[in-house]
């Protein structure tokens, strides 16, 4: 069917009314009728929204806060803004469980598109949720300069197809005062400077996350992490530690300001959060502890998404410049393979940059290992860390 | 009794109905979906299976965890009422007894606090206590102490948080119901003999109780459903239930568990409604504000 506009209507009942076809009191009551329902059906709004649209598309992306939003809105979001027309509007989550409940409370992602999306479990859940869609590479050509071992991990999840491209990885190691904590000492007792009794009331732990909790209780424990056997002595040290503790901090934000503002001395930290403070001037020190947990983040995109915009957003992301300044701004090496893509020697010195691409020097949760013990430990996690 | 008033009077129920619609569309019709929730079965993360089943309610009567957050719930709102009747008494009194003649002026300063957002009122309290916070930075520089005094992630945090949000309510129900006092009724008795103190006592703050127990039970019901002021100043051992619904909900994606508890803080928080009715009676809400 042939749409024709206002316009043009109303051009041809005033040639009707010229022909005579018309008497000038149907032409004027109709012309009446039309504004009046131009007037209840919004003319006015249906001609700024299309010139809403054509002013481009509005993508929603949900990320961890601080100096990582910023720093994917001024070397990212900024500049992609600038030169397509379409619009990214950021925000700021708790964690991806906040977002799938909201997404499973309204029963579709209306308003959510691209997560910065944590690690291969989450892309897991996220898949087998329902929620994950086909990206078509072709239309991201710089994910060839993505290092294969970051991107192997989510093809095993979905052969053949992507719903998210890997965009950066980091650790969650040891930060600590150097006011307070040498370098010496923290070295010697490694994941156990956590449970350190002189420091009641100094340390800090995050608490947003079972699984990071169970990983350092297995180090503490002397249990490989991805393959826990004894998960009463895990519980027992995170006891050990959450007696200790001043503050369980819920996001990278909170980290910074309880490190930053000597709330607490020690805590286990994500890297680039203590390589931003680092920046800033604050005497806090990060290590690695022997099988210290790394990760890796992704930007997933949810289903329902505009595919095309939402595939040229994560191009450009991608792009080396782009990836590269977003790396710096954020402290967290990209995923870019270094060997294929020169970094700068401010990504070099990040802490966690592994320089062969290989990723074989850092030590992942294995999801398989761990998805069965999701529910249960979860559960004891949130006892534990009020006092159960 | 005449014929007209044995008719039956539609008009109250007219005038209501808009109100009870709305209650039943946005209180009592979710109420009900979350109650029928609470009897399904959560098999894994974010994934529920529709049942009858009691396993959840049977969690919650018999798990001692969830009998201790709700003592401390309790605990936690008993406090905060009691502090906010004490402190925000007197600045009530105040307002309503002033004669300065812009008293609008105190009533806007009143409910200015509530043009800023209730999560930025509750962490400005840590560039107030924390370590690097306004009053540490006092004592240090009065040299009162040489390291900062630990104020912040404790219940003292968050019983102050607590009484700085729900204070205004507090002030501004016993404001009115002292507005409403006659205020001849003081001078009179203090012809007659009475002392201030007296006077006070035995005509003022027994006709201000209704104001003081409306505002009791406001503050006694948002502290009981609050969860994000322990959240940001309490530590690890400063939780209520509202927290254990976040994390049934949120953290743990079990909405059966997390219906069973929602459900549960009503039935609470209306048991408390129902004894303030049983032993103020509900007319007493009216009469705080007439």
């Amino acid at each position: 069917m042939k749409k024709i506009d206002s316009t043009k209507r109303y051009e041809m009942l005033r040639e009707r009314m010229g022909n005579g076809d018309i008497d000038r009191r149907s032409f004027m009551g109709l012309l009446g009728a039309a504004g009046i329902t131009a007037g209840l059906t919004g003319g006015i709004m249906s001609t700024m929204a299309t010139q809403a649209r054509a002013a481009g598309t509005s993508l929603n992306f949900e990320g961890w806060g601080g100096v990582v939003s910023e720093a994917l809105r001024e070397h990212a979001f900024n500049p992609y803004e600038a030169a397509t027309g379409n619009t990214v509007v950021d925000a700021t989550f708790g964690g991806e469980k906040e977002v799938l409940t909201k997404v499973k409370a309204a029963g579709n992602t209306d308003g959510h598109n691209i997560l910065h999306s944590s690690g291969v479990s989450w892309y897991k859940r996220w898949v087998d949720a329902g929620y994950g869609v086909s990206l078509n590479e072709a239309n991201i050509p710089n994910l060839a300069n993505v290092m294969t071992s970051i991107i192997d991990p989510f093809r095993a999840i979905t052969p053949g197809s992507l719903s998210a491209v890997p965009y950066d990885y980091g650790t969650t190691g040891i930060a600590y005062n150097t006011k307070y904590v040498s370098k010496e000492e923290a070295e010697a007792l490694g994941a156990n400077l956590l449970l350190k009794k002189e420091l009641k009331g100094k340390i800090g732990g995050w608490g947003g996350d079972w699984a990071n909790r169970a990983w350092y209780g297995a180090l503490q424990s002397g249990q490989d992490p991805n393959d826990i056997q004894d998960w009463d002595a895990i519980w027992g040290k995170a006891r050990e530690h959450r007696d200790l503790v001043l503050k369980y901090w819920g996001s990278g934000a909170e980290l910074m300001d309880l490190l930053a503002k000597e709330e607490i001395y020690v805590t286990e930290a994500w890297s680039g959060r203590v390589a931003a403070l680092q920046a800033q001037g604050h005497p806090i020190a990060y290590l690695d502890p022997k099988n210290g947990l790394a990760w890796m983040e992704s930007m997933f995109v949810l289903k329902g998404s505009p595919m095309a915009e939402s595939e040229e957003l994560l191009n450009f992301m991608l792009d080396p410049a782009t990836a590269i300044a977003v790396a710096e701004g954020q402290k967290y090496p990209s995923s870019l393979d270094p060997t294929k893509v020169p970094m700068t020697d401010m990504v070099k010195g990040l802490p966690a940059f592994d320089p062969t691409g290989k990723l074989e020097s850092l030590v992942f949760r294995d999801p398989v290992k761990w998805a069965p013990y999701e529910k249960e430990q979860t559960k004891q996690w949130n006892r534990v860390s009020k006092g159960g | 009794m005449s014929d007209t008033a044995k008719e039956f009077d539609r008009r109250p129920w007219v005038l209501l109905a808009p109100s009870l619609l709305a209650i039943t569309v946005l209180v009592v019709i979710p109420m009900s979906f979350i109650l029928v929730y609470s009897f399904y079965e959560n098999i894994d993360l974010a994934v529920d299976r529709v049942a009858f089943q009691l396993g959840n309610w049977q969690e919650l009567l018999t798990d001692g965890y969830y009998h201790i957050a709700i003592w401390k719930t309790l605990r936690l709102s008993v406090i905060v009422t009691v502090l906010s009747a004490v402190l925000g008494y007197i600045p009530a009194y105040f307002i309503a007894m002033t004669k300065f003649r812009h008293k609008w002026l105190l009533l806007l300063l009143l409910i200015l606090p509530f043009w800023v957002s209730f999560i930025i009122r509750t962490l400005s309290w840590i560039h107030i206590l924390g370590n690097k916070g306004a009053l540490n930075g006092l004592f240090m520089w009065l040299g009162l102490t040489e390291q900062p005094i630990p104020m912040m992630f404790n219940e003292f945090a968050v019983i102050l948080g607590f009484v700085h949000v729900f204070l205004p309510y507090m002030i501004l129900n016993v404001y009115v119901s002292l507005e409403g006092i006659d205020a001849n009724l003081e001078p009179a008795a203090r012809t007659l003999g009475a002392t201030p103190w007296q006077a006070f006592r035995e005509v003022t703050l027994p006709l201000s109780t209704p104001g003081l127990a409306a505002g009791g039970l406001l503050v006694f019901v948002l502290t009981g459903g609050s969860y994000v002021t322990p959240l940001i100043l309490g530590g690890p051992n400063d939780f209520m239930f509202g927290n254990l619904i976040y994390d049934a909900v949120v953290s743990e994606l079990n909405w059966p568990m997390g219906a069973t508890l929602s459900f549960t803080l009503l039935v609470l928080l209306g048991l408390v409604v129902v004894l303030y009715s049983r032993f103020m009676g509900m007319n007493q809400l009216s009469k705080a504000f007439s």
